[in-house]
């Protein structure tokens, strides 16, 4: 079984620290980057289908910055077999279709019998990414998903997809393309052996001419969305602390509620 | 100029999704601004009622009926009808759109995206307002957790935008528009994904993505049962049940309750959190509430810094007392 999870190094949301360059875009110097929240849920699920299938390889494929293999190396720690890191200073101010498109282009480079991405990540909040990879490789896509269970036998995919009353089972042929959730799982700590191991582990870097795309048709030259402006939202007025007893409390809750027109 | 679509996701009992009412309603006034004709589609095994809902707030309606959208993922389906309508060379193509509105809920997402890679145009997300300038919409967005607050536009004037949640409220046109029943030739198909079964699970929340008041509970609520107080209070309020992921990975509550970095962002009117501290991975789910209400024991919790009102006390005995007070107020 052969699993690439996509991987995207975010600026550390408990940092509280990510602004925009003047450039408008994301200074991603300013904060330290960690896995996406979302990607460490997928890499989890890929990790036990491995496990339980006693057979099979994890690739992680990154678009990211220089600095990524730091990242990288966490989840390699986790227990991923190798990287592929597609790094060029033209993708810097990417926008989602260029990402889309490189990811698709490199995953066309890959063998795998699914590819597993996060559903959305914390810094874009998109969740638009996996979807657009799995149109470009003309794939089917399962996505929200709370639990994935592939045949391979059969060749085929089921995945539960959460919906408002419960969930969707869907079922689609492999090679598949699936967007996990948070409730596939509590991710792992990687282990020290597996810290170790993972110092040694390959990630092989790509470049745009790599993948035979160029910088005028993707990246920063070929951006689809530009931020015009920014600005603080208001501040919020100022917190106000009531102590006194439990049935005091509840009244000053109840009279800030109708002074708002809430109740 | 070219008009404005409004793609409408179907809701969770075959008709139309809240918030693709609320995307239509944004569209219409948009429309209205900037003397552009709003266009809603809706795409379906059988579109009949979704679409007649639609043109409630909308004066056309396309109801494309595809019956491949009744045991199939949406999403595949209809972007393969939009990209269709889209398509340069396709036959019997309208006038392409300045700006295709979609919701930004899991099917709007992933529509999307499809949409996107379909046809090149570039996506905006999670808009909380959309205005008009020479170069085309402006789309505001609230990013990093609602820090900053954005505002962009496509490089190429036109494109599709995403509209979060609760940014509007859905009101119905002066007089419904016309349902024009519409065949695409040609659709640009993506492999479908067969829904084997739609499974409802008994005591499914009330979605918090849609809810005007949220009542969460955190870790202060120490297991399941303190639960029952986080949903009496949300009963009392007719509000939804929000929850930390620290609530969630203790299994007290489902997933789909959870608020916060991995889980949803929501905005209601009043967002009353008890036992939650308000770390950041958290807080960048509900910062941008009308109102927060915050009940725990610690003083210093760090939800203190951003709360409206922030009751010092047991959240069982001021949940009590409030309890008993509203009760009495709406008797």
């Amino acid at each position: 079984m052969r699993i690439v999870v996509l991987v995207k190094p975010v600026p550390d949301p408990a940092s509280a620290g990510e602004r925009l360059g003047p450039d408008g875009r994301l200074d991603r110097a300013a904060v330290p980057a960690v896995v996406n929240g979302n990607d460490e849920y997928v890499l989890e699920a890929a990790l036990k289908l491995i496990e339980a299938a006693g057979e099979g390889e994890i690739t992680l494929l990154s678009m990211a910055p220089t600095t990524a293999p730091e990242t990288l190396r966490k989840a390699l720690a986790m227990g991923a077999t190798r990287g592929v890191h597609v790094t060029d200073p033209a993708l810097a101010g990417s926008c989602a279709v260029s990402t889309a498109t490189v990811l698709a282009k490199a995953l066309g480079e890959l063998e795998f019998d699914m590819v597993f991405a996060g559903i959305d990540s914390s810094d874009g909040l998109g969740g638009i990414v996996p979807a657009a990879v799995a149109a470009h490789l003309g794939l089917p896509y399962l996505s929200y998903a709370a639990r994935i269970e592939p045949d391979m036998s059969k060749r085929t995919v089921r995945v539960r997809r959460i919906s408002a009353t419960g969930y969707y089972l869907l079922e689609a042929p492999l090679p598949a393309v699936i967007g996990g959730t948070q409730a596939l799982g509590e991710p792992r700590y990687p282990s020290l052996k597996g810290i170790m191991a993972a110092r040694n582990k390959e990630i092989v870097t790509r470049s745009l001419a790599d993948l035979g795309l160029d910088g005028a048709s993707v990246g920063g030259a070929a951006v689809t969305t530009a931020v015009l402006d920014n600005r603080m939202p208001p501040a919020r007025a100022a917190t106000e602390i009531v102590r006194g007893t439990p049935a005091e409390g509840a009244t000053r809750i109840v009279d800030f509620l109708a002074e708002r027109r809430i109740i | 100029m070219g008009p404005l679509w409004v793609v409408a996701e179907p809701g969770a009992e075959g008709g139309l999704a809240r918030i693709s009412a609320e995307a239509a309603t944004l569209a219409r006034d948009l429309g209205a601004s900037t003397g552009r004709d709003v266009i809603g589609i809706v795409i379906a095994s059988d579109p009949a009622a979704a679409a007649t809902e639609l043109a409630t707030y909308l004066p056309v309606v396309w109801a494309i009926a595809d019956p491949a959208a009744a045991e199939h993922a949406w999403s595949a389906v209809a972007a393969g009808r939009i990209a269709a309508l889209l398509a340069p060379d396709g036959k019997d193509v309208p006038e392409a759109p300045d700006a295709i509105l979609i919701g930004a809920g899991a099917d709007g997402r992933d529509l999307a995206g499809a949409v996107s890679a379909l046809s090149g145009l570039g996506v905006l997300v999670n808009a909380t307002s959309v205005t008009w300038t020479d170069a085309g919409p402006s789309v505001e967005m609230s990013v990093f957790g609602g820090k900053l607050i954005t505002n962009s536009g496509f490089t190429g004037g036109r494109g599709i935008i995403t509209i979060r949640p609760n940014v509007t409220t859905a009101v119905a046109a002066d007089a419904p528009g016309r349902v024009e029943p519409r065949s695409v030739a040609g659709a640009a198909s993506l492999p479908a994904v067969k829904v084997v079964e739609r499974v409802s699970e008994a005591g499914v929340q009330a979605s918090i993505e849609e809810a005007r008041i949220i009542v969460a509970g955190g870790r202060g609520v120490g297991g399941p049962d303190g639960f029952e107080m986080v949903e009496q209070l949300a009963e009392a309020l007719g509000g939804a049940v929000g929850a930390t992921r620290a609530a969630v990975d203790s299994g007290w509550i489902p997933y789909s309750q959870q608020i916060g970095q991995t889980g949803k962002i929501v905005k209601p009117e009043l967002y009353l959190a008890l036992g939650i501290s308000g770390a950041i991975q958290h807080k960048v789910g509900m910062r941008t509430s009308g109102a927060i209400v915050a009940v725990n024991r610690d003083a210093d919790a760090p939800i203190a810094e951003f709360a409206d009102i922030f009751v010092v006390g047991d959240l069982f005995e001021v949940g009590n007392a409030l309890l008993e007070q509203l009760r009495a107020r709406s008797g």
